[in-house]
């Protein structure tokens, strides 16, 4: 069973480096933005916050690439496959149907990690963003918690939306607005109303770019293993609350509402 | 033995019936096609025998399985194509068959299966570039792959075109000459006459005739028709006073209807070569099984006004 999970992990990574514009989207774009990010806003240090631009936002950006793939990639890919009747074909095999739907997400989990990487290594090697080892298994952690929690979501915009083309469009119109008023794009010093921000203490993306971008802010104390602090600490514990509620959620809603068809596929014929 | 069995199936979707009450069965290594028009119930028939769709009454049994439970020994024995296209088209041809077979405990050689289409010279080529044909070969190679004994296939060759179409009978007519049972569903009665051995005419969510085609011929007519032209000289008074009551003349031809075209063909053929006419233009036709389907699936229709 596992050699047959392999495979159709590496299937679904095969398919993914076939088509450029996900690539793009997924692992170009945010490494992109971090490039014109920093050009923009210049790499030196932010006052009061003890670190650069690029080490604000290399990890949030990180973040971001990960959540493209965990979530948008997901749900587009799997509406994708539902509208070309490759999940209804899969059904008429010996195969158990999980196994497809579990290398899809261990395949959009990868890819998530491959943006993280991208992302990390283009801020290391060309804005010296430093990992803090102390910090950096929380921030990890944080980061498998969140791509499972977007994973789950991404299935569920899937399991809701009856074509490609509407997952397509929900699962952008979703994350780019919450991502803006997530601490992804817009530097602390931003000024973010309060009650903006009080929305995205709701939504998990806030939670995730926070949990993981936290674990690589030299001023904050601690290793991040605790469930809350103050600001001046590292705490991930209620961040990970959040993201596996959100999680379930999703987790739930994609297994109560999945189809392996279309809706045309129920018409009369 | 029966590969495929089906008995008094129903289904409906709302207060539409799709199915109300079909019956058939296939026999192993036999060709067996459901035709009909659009809308007629032949894809809910073909969904419900693979596992996609449930029943709302009656007994279908595939290889002795019943596809409602969905069993993984049920798709170990057989192929299915769908009616659309499901492939990935960002994949080879090779990439594709190789993805799929991991879904079959003991699938056949890639090798082996691209031969059984005859799609082996396609095989480095994506998917998407393929033509229609070379596609809905490799649907059936797919199918194929598990190495089945039974293969659903829901209008194999719609949309293509007739070379195609041709090329496709070929290799369904030789995977069902390996032994394998065939069922599928078309609305093209050539389709079906090239291919199946028996087949059902399915209209309105029932089987309005079933049977051979040579028998579905004789049972629903029209008479096969005797025909020899004969020129100017056609006169109804100089032919044979046994065979004028059946005979029908018109610009220079004789045509005689009958059940049983033999003797009146002997008769005909005896009075032309006495009197010394060119035989050159007798035959027999036959009504085509189109004829026979359009008969049968406007059979009940209202009749309309000209």
């Amino acid at each position: 069973m596992l050699k047959r999970l392999l495979f159709a992990t590496v299937h679904q990574l095969r398919l993914f480096l076939r088509r450029p514009a996900a690539m793009f989207f997924v692992i170009v774009m945010p490494v992109l933005l971090l490039v014109i990010f920093t050009a923009i806003f210049g790499n030196a240090e932010m006052a009061g916050q003890g670190i650069t631009t690029a080490q604000l936002y290399t990890p949030t950006l990180a973040v971001f690439g990960a959540v493209l793939a965990a979530y948008t990639y997901l749900a587009i890919a799997t509406a994708t496959a539902r509208d070309q009747g490759v999940l209804k074909r899969l059904r008429g095999t010996p195969l158990p149907p999980w196994i497809d739907i579990a290398g899809r997400i261990a395949a959009a989990g990868l890819i998530a990690i491959a943006a993280v990487v991208a992302v990390m290594a283009c801020g290391m090697l060309l804005y010296s963003v430093k990992l803090l080892p102390e910090k950096l298994p929380a921030a990890i952690l944080s980061l498998l918690v969140g791509i499972s929690c977007f994973a789950a979501l991404g299935m569920a915009v899937a399991a809701l939306c009856r074509t490609a083309a509407t997952a397509q469009a929900v699962a952008n119109a979703t994350i780019l607005p919450v991502a803006f008023i997530s601490d992804v794009f817009v530097r602390p010093d931003g000024r973010i109303l309060p009650w903006i921000d009080r929305i995205a203490d709701i939504f998990p993306l806030k939670h995730l770019s926070r949990a993981f971008s936290d674990g690589f802010k030299p001023l904050l104390a601690g290793n991040g293993f605790a469930f809350a602090g103050d600001a001046t600490t590292y705490a991930i514990g209620q961040h990970l609350l959040v993201m596996a509620l959100w999680g379930l959620g999703g987790a739930v809603i994609a297994f109560a509402f999945f189809r392996w068809e279309t809706q045309r596929d129920g018409s009369r014929q | 033995m029966s590969s495929i069995v089906v008995r008094n199936l129903r289904k409906s979707y709302g207060s539409l019936v799709a199915l109300d009450g079909i019956s058939f069965e296939v026999g192993r290594g036999e060709t067996f096609a459901l035709i009909g028009p659009n809308g007629a119930g032949k894809t809910t028939a073909l969904e419900i025998v693979e596992g996609h769709r449930r029943r709302d009454g009656g007994e279908v049994l595939v290889a002795g399985l019943d596809p409602g439970l969905r069993s993984p020994r049920l798709y170990r024995r057989i192929g299915i194509v769908l009616q659309e296209t499901a492939l990935e088209p960002e994949l080879t041809v090779k990439e594709t068959l190789r993805a799929w077979s991991r879904c079959y405990p003991q699938a056949l050689s890639v090798d082996r299966v691209l031969d059984h289409v005859a799609l082996r010279r396609a095989g480095r080529q994506r998917v998407a570039t393929l033509a229609a044909g070379h596609r809905r070969r490799l649907e059936l190679a797919l199918a194929v792959s598990g190495d089945p004994e039974v293969l659903v296939l829901d209008e194999p060759t719609a949309g293509l075109d007739p070379e195609a179409r041709r090329d496709l009978w070929r290799v369904v007519a030789a995977l069902n000459g390996e032994g394998r049972t065939i069922l599928l569903s078309s609305a093209d009665m050539e389709e079906v006459e090239a291919l199946a051995g028996r087949l059902a005419i399915l209209h309105d969510g029932r089987i309005v005739a079933s049977g051979q085609p040579h028998e579905l011929q004789q049972a629903l007519g029209p008479e096969p028709t005797v025909e020899l032209y004969l020129g100017g000289e056609a006169l109804p008074r100089l032919f044979p006073q046994t065979l004028r009551a059946i005979a029908r003349f018109e610009r220079g031809w004789v045509r005689l209807k009958c059940r049983d075209p033999g003797p009146v063909a002997y008769e005909l053929l005896l009075w032309a070569v006495r009197n010394r006419h060119d035989l050159s233009s007798l035959s027999i036709a036959r009504p085509t099984l189109e004829a026979l389907y359009r008969q049968a699936t406007r059979r009940d229709e209202p009749e309309t006004a000209c």
